[in-house]
């Protein structure tokens, strides 16, 4: 199914239950499968200094016990049915999901009422998953390209909160109380600040009465406050160098993007194919592989060159303006000037020449595609009803194929003047040291 | 209400004239194709001297063929969105993509094209080897890929294809030139070595047909070389016993943030009658829930690890089952414990009759999820065709797995001891 095709397919149904609980249910029966995702408007912008990560904690903690189900209850109850189940913590969102014998919906949907309001957030527990955050915080260290991407955001935005990574600072980590948790979750963690995604080999109705029964009656809570923060202009670059061990130097150039609701949205999904190859929408599934890029501009001139190992381009659909990031690896030997000078120069040739019709098209066609890769299993097509459920709304999900196909050559050049300039950009360099 | 996977797969098979394999299950879910052809070479049947060569030709052959350069390949690829994912293991090379279902004819042809004919231009090549070499350094800075690399190294020897670095070393990158890699195409890229799996929304016998068309022709050398030094290869390895008593290697890399640790042991063949049992045994000690026993122990008890778990990969011959976690280097010494300590506790009580009946249940359970996409269904068929398990095992799986005994795991876990471990450390971390 397309995004264009969502709103038209009677397989789709909406419904809000009293207390705010926003359910959407596909039936797609090619597999006896159910995925049920229940998604949260919580994401590492809406911690105040202090409680950065709590967002991604409180994703850890809610897979340790609820009144109902005892801690040494929780390994097992999605297994025992044949499923597999994660979550996951990003700027804006925080998800759960289980993917089942489509037999055990209504179990799922217990654990999902669970974890939305009997989280017990036992002390010794929280404490426990402090270092198996702070953990997962090293291994990201592990990698010099996320450095440079967490250096490079916060150099990004002086004034909103997506500046701060997803798991947090870590010296809030080290701080951070098992109150200041227990708040962030019973904050967020109301019916009316939730979405449930149920799709699979289910009856509809019957999944709405499952719904009710489950999540009919609890309690929906003040509406949390949302964040105001515009991030004022960027007038001048910005520079950050990082000097490490290390054996490879990586370039990143971020430039301040559009919100997925913005009009230069779409326009800039096709300039990123034009620069970097087709992604996709889906961060799920679809940014684990590599984009259709061999005639991508940038991997022309840098991959095609020798000068860069691999280049890549990150737009994603977001609540609030993030950043459109690029970056690429520099070959061994060769100096990152050099790379972000043919990017430079590329992106002054798109600004000055504009692009052509024939580059808008396959980038369309690329999208078109991936949009279908993306949507091939029970589990992937749940998560994108619901990432844009919460970030957006379906209807925008819903426009996107229709936008796509409308965008114009000029409106990409426009795009890419008014936006990717040398002033508004952040540059970042990770410069291998030898040991 | 009745679904498509829950009635099992139908794949079709057959045998091309030149001895390659095809195998065509038909999938109307989405409007798409997934095309897998997959040779049985990998890094297992490289010279000792040119460790790399497999992986380097699996990254030039899709530059330029006899029919099309690479730019032409280029504009095939992206005017449809497709992208070929080429992957290299020691005993496999694979070329996998997905296209939209009007494109499966050229995709096809194509996927044909950059297996079986491939001209190895000079330029490519250049541009290739500098992207190995710079990947090659990058794993240089990757704890994970440094332990992993040193635990394979003391489990098989450095004699051992398995225990040299499947990418190669910079020094072999920089020696293999283009005879070389034509040499390799033209002795280990022949019909016999090859299956083509074809998943997605084209009728099975229309996919055969076109399959024949693509490949059926093609000719390569002979094989035959290949084919007996494969298998000679293969039978003087299927002693690898693992190391005679302990080992223990450690790479320091003290400005990183964590390290890895990777602790291995060498088990079956993949064709060994105790298959199911160690698979279910593997699945209790280091997959179920959270990385089964030794997540428990690791993560969620002692709260070391973001991740802690095993993973279990026969082969033609035995291989590994390894043990892996990352840690604060201060955290080491109690992982290695944690993990000495469970495996000790296993393999002498074995798992439990509830542990036992979870894991059965749970890998049945299983089957729908991993026979949901294309890329999952041809994967299947592939391992189905490379170990003769059958064009029905997508249904006799879940009885394999109910046969499996308490007495057959119990003997499974008691071959780990932790007395003939190799254990390698990368990171922050100095014994």
């Amino acid at each position: 199914m397309s995004p264009g095709d969502v709103l038209q397919s009677p397989s789709v149904r909406r419904a809000t239950l009293d207390n705010g609980l926003k359910v959407v249910v596909q039936e797609i029966h090619t597999a006896p499968l159910a995925s049920v995702w229940c998604w949260y408007r919580v994401g590492s912008k809406d911690e105040a200094p202090g409680l950065t990560g709590a967002s991604h904690w409180v994703e850890h903690m809610n897979f340790k016990g609820t009144t109902n189900i005892p801690r040494e209850r929780m390994k097992g109850i999605v297994e025992r049915f044949g499923g597999t189940w994660n979550g996951y913590t990003w700027i804006d969102q925080t998800t759960y999901f289980e993917t089942v014998s489509s037999v055990a919906l209504d179990e799922m949907l217990f654990l999902e009422a669970e974890r939305l309001a009997s989280c017990t957030y036992e002390p010794a527990e929280v404490e426990a998953e402090r270092t198996v955050i702070i953990s997962e915080l090293q291994g990201g260290e592990n990698d010099p390209d996320q450095l440079l991407e967490i250096e490079v955001t916060a150099a990004a935005f002086r004034a909103h909160p997506y500046r701060h990574p997803t798991i947090g600072w870590r010296g809030d980590l080290e701080t951070m109380t098992r109150d200041d948790l227990y708040g962030h979750y019973r904050r967020y963690y109301r019916p009316n600040n939730a979405s449930l995604v149920i799709v699979g080999d289910v009856d509809t109705d019957e999944a709405i009465r499952l719904v009710e029964r489950r999540f009919g009656a609890l309690e929906a809570g003040p509406d949390p406050k949302r964040v105001r923060t515009a991030e004022p202009a960027q007038l001048g670059e910005r520079r950050v160098k990082i000097e490490k061990e290390g054996t490879t130097a990586y370039l990143k150039s971020a430039w301040h993007a559009p919100a997925v609701v913005e009009a230069d949205f779409v326009p800039m999904l096709v300039l990123d194919a034009i620069l970097t190859g087709a992604k996709g929408l889906n961060i799920w599934c679809s940014f684990r592989g590599a984009a259709p890029q061999r005639k991508a501009r940038l991997y022309r001139a840098l991959v095609e060159t020798g000068l860069a190992s691999s280049v890549s381009g990150a737009m994603l659909p977001t609540e609030h303006p993030f950043v459109y990031g690029i970056s690429a690896t520099a070959n061994e030997g060769v100096p990152l000037a050099d790379v972000e000078g043919a990017l430079a120069v590329e992106i002054d040739r798109v600004g000055q020449n504009g692009v052509t019709p024939e580059e808008v098209e396959r980038a369309k066609r690329q999208l078109r595609a991936r949009t279908v890769f993306e949507n091939d299993s029970v589990t992937n097509i749940a998560h994108q009803l619901g990432y844009f459920q919460t970030v957006a709304s379906i209807e925008v999900f819903a426009s996107l194929g229709r936008e796509i196909a409308g965008v114009t050559a000029d409106q990409v050049a426009d795009t890419a003047r008014r936006r990717l300039t040398s002033s508004a950009r952040t540059v970042g360099w990770f410069l291998p040291v030898k040991p | 209400m009745t679904t498509t996977v829950a009635r099992g797969l139908s794949p079709v098979r057959q045998v091309l004239p030149n001895g390659a394999v095809a195998l065509a299950q038909e999938s109307p879910a989405t409007p798409a194709v997934t095309i897998n052809a997959t040779l049985h070479t990998g890094s297992v049947a490289e010279p000792a001297d040119l460790p790399g060569l497999a992986y380097f030709t699996s990254r030039v052959i899709d530059r330029g063929t006899e029919r099309s350069t690479a730019e032409e390949i280029a504009e095939a690829l992206d005017d449809r969105g497709v992208t070929l994912n080429m992957s290299t293991t020691r005993h496999t090379i694979g070329v996998t993509c997905s296209s939209l279902a009007d494109d499966f004819g050229p995709m096809l042809d194509l996927v044909s094209d950059v297996t079986c004919r491939p001209v190895f231009p000079e330029d490519q090549i250049e541009l290739r080897r500098a992207e190995i070499v710079t990947q090659l350094r990058q794993d240089q800075d990757n704890p994970a890929v440094r332990a992993v690399e040193a635990m394979f190294a003391l489990l098989y020897g450095e004699e051992h294809p398995y225990g040299r670095p499947p990418k190669g070393t910079i020094a072999s990158i920089e020696r293999i030139d283009r005879r070389a890699l034509v040499e390799f195409h033209r002795t280990h890229f022949v019909p016999r070595a090859l299956v083509v799996s074809i998943v997605g929304a084209v009728g099975a016998e229309q996919a055969l047909a076109r399959a024949a068309r693509a490949f059926g022709s093609w000719q390569g050398s002979s094989g035959s070389a290949a084919a007996s030094s494969l298998e000679e290869v293969h039978s003087r390895l299927a002693r690898a016993a693992g190391p005679p008593a302990r080992q223990v290697s450690v790479t320091p890399m003290m400005s990183k943030s964590q390290a890895d640790i990777a602790y291995g042991f060498v088990t079956i063949r993949r064709t060994d009658p105790s298959y199911y049992a160690w698979w279910v045994m593997n699945t209790i000690l280091g997959q179920y829930g959270l990385g089964g026993r030794l997540g428990d122990n690791i993560r969620e008890r002692q709260g070391m690890a973001y991740y802690a778990y095993s993973a279990f990969d026969p082969h033609v011959i035995p291989g590994p089952l390894m043990v892996r976690a990352g840690v604060d280097g201060a955290n080491v010494s109690r992982t290695i414990a944690a993990i000495d300590q469970e495996i000790t506790a296993f393999a002498a009580g074995g798992p439990t009759t509830e542990e036992l009946e979870d894991t059965k249940r749970y890998l049945i359970g299983s089957l729908p999820r991993m026979l949901e996409t294309n890329v999952g269904i041809a994967s299947f068929l592939q391992t189905s065709e490379r170990f003769g398990l059958g064009l029905d095992h997508d249904r006799r799986l879940p009885g394999l797995v109910s046969e499996v005994t308490l007495d057959a795991t119990r003997a499974a876990a008691a071959s780990l001891t932790p007395d003939h471990a190799a254990v390698a450390v990368a990171g922050p971390y100095q014994p």
